[in-house]
């Protein structure tokens, strides 16, 4: 294997591991959450993006990486993400997580992730027709909101981190 | 702030924030080892194996189409990371304990019945209209929801609300039984 291969499966590990740990895998805890029972999902998600998003905003401020946003293709993200919501109320997990909920032993995420090859497939057969329709619509490219306020990135993550502290501290005292 | 949940699992304020770490680690180890800069993502990888399977059936269709050889068919970084999630599920759930067979969830159970297949129909056709809308949107929750918030990327924001949104919308008419 090469370093690239390794990196990925030992990174992935890790990721399988603290999701596992996190017990967002599974298909209840990711209905419950779109049901506003049980809202395991977003605090775990959220607390993986308030520390991730200073890191990362660190490396890029020092010059060590550049950010790769992807595309604001107006129709595709709006479409696709509606879809995507759509899709994954019914099937329960995500495309991270159907792997590692087959892990640890939910064997109905083997119908979603053949689903799922089946869906690839498909959005690559039709491709063609979808680059000159929906993705053609409006392209803003590849942009942070810091670009579109035109204020300072840290200004933003210190809005994201105080109204998540907010949202935690909301969603403990409802019990969800 | 209690560490450990009624299940046996951590705490997912801590768990995810172990994940924002991995995430920044890992950002740093791609752009230093490989000379590339990653970002956590999945649903590509579904794209990748779906190309390998065509192409036993149909090789040309495959080098041919236009969306497979834009995001190569090839066993990269990110197809070795998802093959990584089964297994560090796999070694935690096996080592707290917490791995179970399931075939049908107990929310789907309550609402559809215990029939496997229902189940299975629902999670295959689910994951077929999902997927397809991962792909049109460029990413799922991992690549949009955390890498794209992370990065504080306009598509990721906006893609993870609308997830969540029409997830929301959309269990609600499923899940919830209308009262007579």
């Amino acid at each position: 294997m090469t370093t690239a291969q390794w990196l990925g499966l030992i990174t992935g590990i890790g990721f399988g591991f603290l999701l596992q740990k996190g017990r967002v895998l599974r298909f209840e805890k990711q209905v419950a959450a779109m049901l506003w029972k049980d809202m395991t999902i977003l605090k775990f998600m959220l607390s993986a993006i308030l520390v991730g998003m200073v890191g990362i905003m660190l490396m890029a401020d020092a010059g060590t990486i550049k950010l790769a946003h992807k595309p604001m293709n107006l129709g595709a993200v709006l479409l696709g993400g509606a879809i995507f919501g759509v899709g994954w109320a019914v099937m329960g997990f995500c495309p991270g997580t159907s792997l590692g909920a087959l892990g640890e032993g939910r064997w109905h995420a083997a119908f979603a992730i053949a689903g799922m090859l089946v869906g690839a497939g498909v959005y690559a057969a039709l491709y063609p027709l979808l680059k000159v329709s929906v993705l053609a619509w409006a392209d803003y490219g590849k942009i942070g909101l810091n670009d579109v306020l035109g204020v300072s990135p840290w200004l933003i993550v210190a809005f994201f981190w105080a109204g998540s502290i907010a949202l935690f501290s909301w969603l403990e005292k409802k019990g969800v | 702030m209690k560490w450990k949940t009624k299940d046996g699992g951590w705490s997912p304020y801590l768990a995810g924030a172990l994940l924002g770490f991995l995430a920044i680690a890992s950002v740093y180890a791609t752009t230093v080892l490989m000379g590339k800069t990653n970002f956590l993502g999945a649903s590509t990888t579904f794209v990748r194996a779906a190309g390998f399977i065509e192409r036993i059936f149909a090789p040309v269709y495959v080098s041919g189409n236009e969306y497979f050889t834009k995001e190569k068919v090839a066993i990269d970084w990110q197809f070795m990371l998802v093959i990584g999630i089964f297994i560090g599920a796999l070694i935690s759930s096996l080592t707290d304990r917490s791995f179970k067979l399931e075939g049908v969830p107990p929310i789907w159970k309550e609402r559809f019945g215990p029939s496997i297949w229902k189940r299975a129909a629902g999670a295959f056709f689910g994951g077929i209209v999902a997927m397809f809308g991962a792909r049109m949107a460029d990413g799922c929750p991992s690549g949009h929801g955390l890498s794209g918030s992370m990065q504080l990327s306009v598509s990721g924001l906006l893609a993870v609300l609308l997830f969540f949104g029409l997830g929301m919308v959309m269990a609600r008419i499923i899940y919830k039984r209308r009262q007579p």
